[in-house]
């Protein structure tokens, strides 16, 4: 492999990914000179908008594959889904990669990033997940280097292969601390976000939700590599991660019943109101749909699997949403919707994450590999 | 002591000289697009407006009155927002002013998240954007001194003093006078704040939140962290110890395969 050359195919598609790549990085670079004013439409009611929403809280929880799938592989060694074990971890090293783009973006002080750091504000939950979200994003790019030096200074793929096992397990308690520490942002905003999401619980409700939307998104993900690299995994592969992902969720149901009966709360689940609405959807839709599909027979085929997968992480995209935007509407006044310049930061840093993973599969082997190492 | 302020809303008149004398002692731009005074949909806190006077046409006692709000960091005892800030740019003196650390700010925003008064604000117009809230003139404070808006106000609406003894003033002044409301705004608060107020018309017809409760907001977050390290130290044992058992369990199914076959 390593006489051929690098390679990286040209389509359509990947031409439009590159020029929506080529405005995000126009516009970033307007926006670190600038400021966010410009750029953004936030304001003082709403400090937060669509990239802190979607690029970071959504983006680290749509990466939960990445975990999910050390724990079920690595750990403990289900090795029948080795196969989608890199293309998975892939996927979540980009993910987190654009989430650090994501909030660089955002900081005002972005050249001030690293001071937590030195100054430690460690009664802050974001202390929490700046540490882990760093630290996570340093041990998948060592986990990668199992897999770069596959082909690139091959004399350090043994030191890789054999630091792997420790690799793993540090790079699950990372993600387990700050994908819940994630909705501990939000246990401060007890009086601004709406009783329906704001709960003691909600740190356990984004884990929960990381980790199960791992299987879907590998659903999903397959699905578009397997049509684009005529490499199909395994139905039953895929139904067996889906299953797994299937009874987190009922646990997820359980708890969001359970929470919402213990802070007395079902009027609100009913009452009509937007709110209400968009809680009612996220989770009709983004949990108890997927959990019949996963469940009965219509996980049996790929198309089936495909819209579970869909469903879950719409779901999840959804309930993040619902956090930063329509659960803390109420109690801001003014109005925000992101502006032109801020979804196209948005759309090309997933175009970016798009071109970098198809060259990464072109290029190593991520999506056919047999080897079964410890 | 912590230093504080008690506010008497019965005796503004809503002359502004409070907020003129932050601008000037504090170097804040005058704008006519952001003014201090007025009522609250114009009269807003911004990055500029570290203090601002809200005019209130309120219905009492079957007629029209006119209240005045001044507005400005409450610099509570256990702040939000500093406890949410991860780079410590905000923290409370043990003076009583909550302090802002501009060479610390990552410029993240929690601490408007935080806030449950909504009183940080950001300088969205910069290139480098900083937060930006009242400082209670802690320079002054420091000095035993009040801050200014409170030392040049006509009306003698501000005492300043040690927080605890202006509380006991403040409950003797409801206790005395029926126009009171019988609620002193900043005693419990989100845990109390340095700032007190007494008014004759309820807190909520000024714009004040009155649905807060009175556990400071760093418990929840303090209730969550403390489990981390437990957390962390034992979820690696039990990953680990799983690594171990399910590695040893396939060798053994496998060796047992390679015996039948």
């Amino acid at each position: 492999m390593a006489a051929q050359g690098w390679s990286f195919r040209m389509t359509p598609i990947r031409k439009l990914l590159i020029l929506l790549a080529t405005i995000c990085v126009g516009v970033c670079i307007f926006r670190l000179a600038t400021g966010l004013g410009l750029v953004t439409n936030l304001n003082d009611e709403w400090p937060w908008g669509l990239w802190i929403g979607f690029d970071v809280l959504t983006g680290v929880a749509l990466a939960g594959g990445g975990y999910f799938t050390a724990i079920v592989v690595h750990v403990l060694h289900r090795h029948q889904y080795h196969i989608i074990a890199r293309s998975a971890m892939l996927t979540s090293l980009l993910g987190y990669l654009l989430v650090m783009a994501g909030l660089f973006l955002d900081i005002g002080q972005w050249f001030n990033f690293w001071r937590p750091f030195v100054s430690w504000g460690h009664t802050s939950v974001l202390f929490e997940v700046f540490w882990c979200v760093s630290c996570y994003t340093t041990v998948q790019v060592l986990e990668f280097g199992e897999i770069f030096t596959e082909r690139v200074g091959k004399k350090w793929h043994t030191i890789f292969k054999n630091a792997m096992p420790v690799l793993m397990i540090v790079g699950i308690i990372f993600p387990t601390l700050h994908q819940s520490s994630l909705g501990g942002l939000y246990l401060i905003a007890v009086d601004k976000l709406y009783p329906l999401w704001w709960s003691t619980l909600i740190p356990y409700f984004f884990l929960i939700s990381s980790f199960f939307v791992g299987p879907a998104m590998i659903c999903v993900e397959s699905t578009l590599a397997g049509n684009a690299y005529k490499h199909k995994v395994p139905v039953e592969v895929l139904r067996g991660l889906a299953k797994i992902g299937g009874w987190f969720m009922v646990l997820y149901l359980a708890l969001k019943l359970f929470d919402l009966s213990n802070r007395n709360v079902w009027d609100l689940v009913f009452a009509g109101n937007l709110e209400s609405t968009m809680f009612l959807i996220e989770l009709l839709f983004g949990v108890i749909i997927p959990i019949l599909i996963v469940f009965s027979g219509m996980s049996k085929s790929r198309s089936g699997l495909f819209i579970y997968g869909l469903l879950v992480s719409g779901g999840v995209i959804l309930n993040r949403m619902n956090v930063v935007f329509t659960g803390m509407s109420g109690k801001t006044g003014g109005s925000y919707f992101p502006s032109i310049w801020e979804w196209s930061v948005s759309i090309g840093l997933v175009a970016i994450g798009v071109l970098v993973y198809c060259f990464v599969v072109e290029n190593f082997r991520i999506l056919e590999h047999e080897e079964h190492h410890a | 002591m912590a230093k504080g302020v008690l506010v008497d809303l019965t005796k503004c008149i809503g002359c502004g000289s409070c907020t003129v004398a932050c601008k000037l002692w504090n170097d804040k731009k005058f704008s006519v697009e952001e003014p201090t005074v007025g009522p609250a949909a114009i009269a807003k806190l911004t990055a500029n407006n570290w203090t601002v006077v809200q005019h209130n046409e309120i219905k009492k006692d079957n007629e029209t009155v006119w209240r005045f709000a001044k507005k400005q960091c409450l610099h509570c005892q256990d702040p939000a927002c500093a406890s949410a800030c991860f780079a410590k740019a905000l923290q409370k003196t043990k003076e009583g002013p909550v302090i802002y650390y501009p060479h610390l700010c990552v410029g993240c925003r929690y601490c408007m998240i935080a806030c449950p008064f909504n009183v940080p604000k950001y300088e969205w117009d910069k290139a480098f954007p900083l937060v930006s809230k009242c400082q209670m003139c802690s320079t002054k404070v420091d000095k035993g001194e009040a801050p200014a808006c409170v030392s040049v106000c006509p009306a003698g609406v501000f005492q300043f003093g040690e927080r605890e003894k202006l509380l006991q003033e403040a409950k003797s002044i409801i206790a005395k006078d029926i126009n009171y409301v019988k609620d002193i705004y900043g005693e419990q608060q989100a845990g109390g704040t340095s700032w007190l107020y007494i008014s004759d018309v309820p807190f909520e017809q000024l714009g004040f939140r009155t649905d807060l409760g009175t556990v400071p907001l760093s418990t929840y977050s303090h209730n969550f962290l403390k489990y981390t390290p437990v957390v962390a130290v034992s979820w690696g044992i039990i990953l680990t110890g799983l690594y171990h058992y399910t590695k040893r369990r396939n060798t053994i199914s496998e060796e047992n395969k390679n015996v039948k076959l």
